[in-house]
């Protein structure tokens, strides 16, 4: 659908009401009008089809074989206890018996047929937790690190994560009405949408938040960031950092992953200001006419840095300072268990690509079920698709380590430092957009990767490897040290040399190859890391500093690399 | 010729020219054609009746652009190529390959392809079905096509732009002629896809001003002379054998394609296609087995003497079980049970009997020593099976289709089938053939294309429907039309979902009401959708609607018929009595037509 179509959908739909509730009545298809499908995503929702049966159904006669996956907005990825149980009962009532945790600490449901939606949407929000703009051209989930190590430090930037979410909601009063029964207004003229207008915005729109050393959110990868600075213990206030993103178009060099710049720093009490200044210039400044370059990476590109700088201190009335110095080390999650300053202990449990289901003898569900029924704990969702189980007493850590044992869950009984540190985004059989496999074929490619590391001694290393089924980069693969982007059934790209942290772009590597052809490329690579790594070096380091692949500066030199 | 041979031919020398004459020229299927018109005639008494000439095949009048890709830039070109088209002054038409009907290809005249490939090689999924079907051995000549392929694709992969060129090779070997040589676009077509439509638009001059080549008079079959019937049936090759409903279905529906090409064979929308079949091999094995009888014993079928195996398999009734054969059994065996069951006072118990038993069934629970020649005396021979035909001819010429369940079932701890229906389903593959011949159905019949219909045909008593909304098509008819189906479930059982999906789309089909009775707590059918539309279907029958009923004669026929006397109650008559008048008076005037089995 072309970004015309798109904008003209937005426009004509009274504020993402279009004909929503016709689509839900109409019982000739499970599908909803086209149009619909792309405001459903405003309200949480993807419309999909199990394309492991798409030509066998048409054969058939039948139409696809449509779900919907519905996406809940949890900011920072904080949920309570009540909340999980709530989630782990949608997830067997209504979608295909498992959740499945995101890159940007959201949970998915997937499978969810077109007569439960509004129940299982209803169910969601009496949980306390909503979709709406989870999906969308608007504000996606904020992020904020859930990383227990600095306590006090990481409760208040949670706070000012869910205070800058609550600011970037859609205002409409769509969502309640279709989904919750909520009242009609007389007239949706009466309504305003204060920060978005009538179209929202040309394009999705990613804020994270941030607290060094870590850069577990993958800082640089969104469009809007906030670096906490913290001074003598205290919050000084944020590094801005805004035009990040990761999606590209395969064979299109217009398009480009792109990491974030610095614009400079401001206040907590100056973070609602500055954030809607960067929203409202991309709502005026993003390009309507052309969907792949609508991002506001784009938009800065074209534009220019100092002028976006411009634009966000004149709407904003905030005059930014000189960014403050701080340093990432990491960009995945720290395993097992650690105890904050408040004397509470936190554990982090690998949760394979995101996927919360009970498989053969890893009972990950069932386990996470039985936990939260103690309700000693809450969980934090972690942007490496990992979950916390957190704020657990000194005293129930071991009936924790027990029920992870029971269900088989360790974290050791589990996985080598490699597939800790591995991501795969959901790809087929329901994301429509998959051109291969990601999830589903990941674990494999883990296996192969972790022999070859074995062969040459590697195995208690950890390197950043990422896989998505297609370019548009949801596991952010282009920011791995190995990262591998789908391009068709059993073909990837292969991206090398990305920080660990996170703060430098892979480069093309290899392109449309198959399995033999990447393990191949790796085995001599890695050989050489293994015998000629300095102390200490990160492998994407490592490739870089000996010429083996180029250091990407910017996204626009991506593909001259 | 030598003398004895010309001595034993039958016509003079003047007759033999004018034979000679009138066969030159013709092809092989033409001539095949004469001499079944020849044997018609000579049945017929030989009254020469002018013959019905289809009209040449008109010169082509219009461009048809088809066009499947992933994204939208296939359409893109392509309407971009119909508008130049027509700016000229020339007819066009843009067509997804999704809603385009492989078998249509045949007469078309002048089209081109635009086709994108992704993966490894594949047609886009809007295209897949075509391709399937270009690329395999039920695409027929094309000899009347001219055609242009403009090829899309990305060549960073391997098979860059694949299925266009298949396309354009597999064209040209079906016969078609090239006008244009194919394009291939990379990534970046718009260049190469503007050329290649300048082109294709100054050739449309040459192209659609000329005769279409190969159009000779097409010889229509004589309904008076039909080759093929009960005593001769035509042995049908089967070209589709698709199970239509889902993998969670409880059900295995097929859809049937049977080629009737060159047969002879002539229906109507109404009409129904008789099966011979034999029984299913595991359920003649099984019998032998629990009556202990030799194979190969011989016994009598009618005037014919054959080996029993040859006899159950191919000639006898085994599956459906009939008060005949009940009654020989039950005095063979001397069996008091079976006869306090053929004795009942209640009916019911022995059609109840009757219907929930095989005759396996009935020589296991009641067993007795039988020889094979009795045994066989007993049964009744196998009758051909109707199915209620699926298609218009005019939609879908040289092909039949039809819509069958396969009936499988477990009873009494053992499997049990059907005959002709696991015939279908299971014994047959494509390209099997399989004998049938046409039962016409006056009974059932469209009205005039101006009067509206409604029709109700749950499960597979859509069948007929399917062939009604076909024929309307084709004749442009604009009476309004309208389906009630209902089935189990949406998601697994909606027989025909995408072809009425594109009927409504079009307007083929005025409206569409479902009842599934399995995706709610309330079952819900077809009569409870009747009697919730009542206002509208009242209307729509003071307005001249002709109803159909297709399907179930046991429960669904007479629900259907109790809500149909319901609604006519509800909102015009007095009272259910003059409702029941009214049906009866409506049956009789032909508004209410009866398929039910």
């Amino acid at each position: 659908m072309s970004a015309l179509d798109v904008e003209k959908i937005k426009a004509g739909s009274r504020r993402l009401r279009g004909t929503l509730l016709e689509s839900l009545a109409d019982p000739l298809t499970g599908a909803i009008s086209e149009a619909d499908t792309q405001l459903s995503k405003f309200h949480g929702i993807y419309q999909q089809d199990d394309r492991d049966v798409r030509s066998e159904r048409t054969r058939q006669k039948l139409e696809p074989a449509y779900s919907f996956m519905i996406r809940a907005r949890i900011p920072g990825g904080l949920l309570t206890t009540a909340q999980w149980l709530a989630m782990d009962r949608i997830a067997r009532e209504f979608a295909n018996d498992s959740i499945r945790l995101t890159t940007r600490q959201a949970v998915q449901f997937h499978g969810v047929i077109k007569r439960r939606l509004k129940r299982t949407i209803a169910d969601i929000n009496s949980a306390a937790l909503d979709t709406l703009a989870a999906c969308g051209d608007v504000n996606r989930n904020v992020m904020s690190p859930p990383l227990p190590g600095l306590s006090r430090v990481h409760r208040a930037v949670q706070r000012h994560a869910e205070e800058l979410s609550a600011h970037l909601t859609p205002a409409t009063g769509a969502y309640h009405e279709i989904w919750l029964d909520g009242k009609k207004i007389a007239s949706s003229e009466e309504e305003v949408e204060p920060i978005y207008g009538d179209t929202y915005l040309p394009r999705k729109f990613k804020a994270a938040f941030v607290v060094p050393p870590q850069n577990d959110v993958d800082v640089y990868a969104q469009d809007l960031g906030f670096v906490t600075i913290v001074e003598d213990g205290e919050i000084a206030g944020f590094n801005v950092t805004a035009g990040g993103g990761m999606g590209m178009t395969h064979g299109d060099t217009a398009t480009y992953p792109r990491l974030a710049d610095v614009l400079g720093f401001c206040r907590p009490d100056e973070i609602l200001a500055v954030a809607q200044a960067v929203v409202t210039t991309q709502r005026d400044h993003g390009d309507r006419t052309e969907r792949k370059h609508a991002r506001l990476k784009y938009t800065i590109d074209d534009r220019g840095v100092d002028w976006f700088r411009d634009e966000v201190q004149r709407r904003s009335g905030v005059t930014l300072g000189e960014p403050r110095g701080f340093a990432f080390v990491a960009n995945g999650d720290a395993y097992g268990w650690h105890r904050d300053d408040t004397g509470a202990w936190h554990y982090t449990l690998f949760v394979q690509n995101g996927r919360v289901s009970d498989a053969g003898d890893r009972r990950l569900l069932s386990g996470l079920r039985r936990i939260a029924q103690t309700r000693r704990c809450e969980y934090r969702l972690t942007p490496n698709q990992n979950l916390i189980i957190s704020k657990v007493a000194a005293r129930d850590r071991s009936a924790v380590d027990d029920i992870l044992a029971e269900y088989g869950i360790r974290n050791d009984a589990q996985a080598t430092p490699l597939r800790l540190n591995s991501m795969a985004c959901v790809g087929f059989p329901t994301c429509g957009l998959a051109m291969a496999e990601s999830e589903r074929y990941m674990p494999e490619f883990v296996d192969k990767l972790d022999a070859l590391f074995a062969k040459h001694g590697l195995d208690d290393t950890a390197v950043t490897a990422r896989m998505t089924g297609c370019a548009n980069g949801c596991a952010r693969p282009y920011i791995a040290e190995i990262g591998l982007v789908g391009k068709a059934p059993g073909r990837y790209s292969l991206f090398l040399g990305a920080g660990f942290a996170g703060e430098r772009l892979a480069a093309p590597y290899l392109d449309n190859a198959n399995e033999e052809q990447i393990l191949e490329a790796l085995d001599p690579l890695l050989e050489r890391y293994a015998g000629e790594r300095e102390d200490g070096e990160r492998f994407g380091d490592f490739l870089v500093r000996s010429a083996l692949v180029p250091a990407i500066a910017e996204g626009r030199l991506f593909h001259a690399g | 010729m030598n003398d004895r041979a010309a001595g034993a031919l039958p016509l003079d020398e003047k007759q033999s020219e004018r034979l000679h004459v009138a066969v030159a020229g013709l092809s092989p299927m033409q001539l095949q054609w004469v001499s079944g018109y020849a044997a018609g005639l000579a049945a017929a008494g030989g009254d020469v009746q002018p013959l019905p000439v289809a009209p040449a095949a008109t010169p082509g009048q219009q461009l048809t652009v088809l066009f499947g890709s992933q994204t939208g830039n296939g359409e893109g070109i392509a309407e971009q190529l119909v508008a130049l088209a027509r700016e000229r002054g020339f007819g066009a038409r843009a067509v997804s390959l999704a809603d385009f009907k492989p078998a249509a290809l045949k007469r078309e005249s002048l089209a081109t392809f635009v086709v994108s490939t992704h993966g490894e090689g594949d047609p886009p999924d809007d295209a897949e079905l075509f391709h399937e079907y270009l690329m395999s051995d039920k695409a027929g000549r094309l000899s009347g096509l001219k055609y242009s392929v403009l090829a899309l694709g990305d060549s960073s992969y391997v098979n860059f732009c694949r299925t266009g060129r298949e396309f354009d090779a597999r064209l040209a070997e079906l016969g078609a002629e090239r006008f244009e040589s194919i394009v291939e676009c990379d990534l970046d077509y718009d260049a190469a896809a503007a050329a290649w439509s300048t082109r294709v638009v100054d050739r449309l001059a040459d192209l659609l001003d000329a005769p279409a080549p190969g159009a000779v008079p097409r010889l229509q079959a004589v309904p008076s002379a039909p080759v093929h019937g009960r005593e001769s049936p035509f042995a049908a090759e089967v070209l589709v054998n698709q199970k239509i409903t889902g993998a969670g279905s409880g059900k295995d529906v097929r859809h049937i394609e049977l080629s009737i090409e060159g047969s002879g064979l002539d229906y109507e929308p109404g009409d129904s296609l008789a099966v011979v079949t034999g029984n299913p091999p595991q359920l003649v094995d099984e019998l032998l087995d629990v009556l202990s009888l030799d194979r190969e014993a011989i016994v009598a079928v009618g005037d014919e003497q054959l080996p029993l195996i040859e006899a159950l398999t191919d000639r006898l009734e085994i599956t459906a079980l009939n008060l005949g054969f009940l009654r020989a059994w039950a005095a063979h065996g001397n069996s008091d049970a079976l006869h306090s069951i053929i004795e009942n006072d209640d009916q019911a118990v022995l059609s109840g009997f009757l219907e929930a038993h095989q005759v396996v069934d009935v020589v296991r629970r009641y067993p007795a020593d039988v020889k094979a020649r009795e045994f066989a005396d007993m049964l009744r021979p196998l009758s051909p099976r109707s199915y209620s035909i699926a298609s218009s001819a005019a939609a879908n010429p040289g092909e039949v289709h039809l819509t069958v369940a396969a009936v499988r079932y477990e009873a009494f701890g053992r499997p049990h089938w059907g005959a002709a229906s696991t015939l279908l389903a299971d014994r047959l593959s494509e390209g099997d053939t399989v004998p049938v011949f046409v039962e016409k159905n006056p009974r059932f019949r469209l009205p005039a294309p101006d009067v509206p219909i409604v029709m109700i045909g749950p499960g597979t008593g859509v069948a007929p429907f399917r062939a009604f909304v076909e024929e309307r098509v084709e004749q442009n008819a604009g009476g309004d039309s309208w389906l009630f189906f209902g089935d189990r479930t949406v998601h697994d059982d909606f027989l025909y979902q995408l072809e009425w999906q594109r009927h409504l789309k079009r307007g083929d089909l005025t409206r569409l009401d479902v009842a599934f009775s399995r995706d709610q707590r309330r079952k819900v059918y077809v009569q409870d959708r009747l009697r919730e539309r009542g206002a509208e279907l009242y209307r729509w029958i003071e307005n001249g609607a002709v109803v159909y009923v297709c399907g179930d004669a046991k429960n669904m026929a007479g629900d259907v018929e109790e809500a149909l006397i319901d609604v006519l109650a509800e909102h015009g008559e007095d009272d259910r009595d003059a409702a029941a008048a009214r049906l009866r008076e409506m049956r009789r005037a032909k508004r209410y037509q009866r398929d039910v089995y």
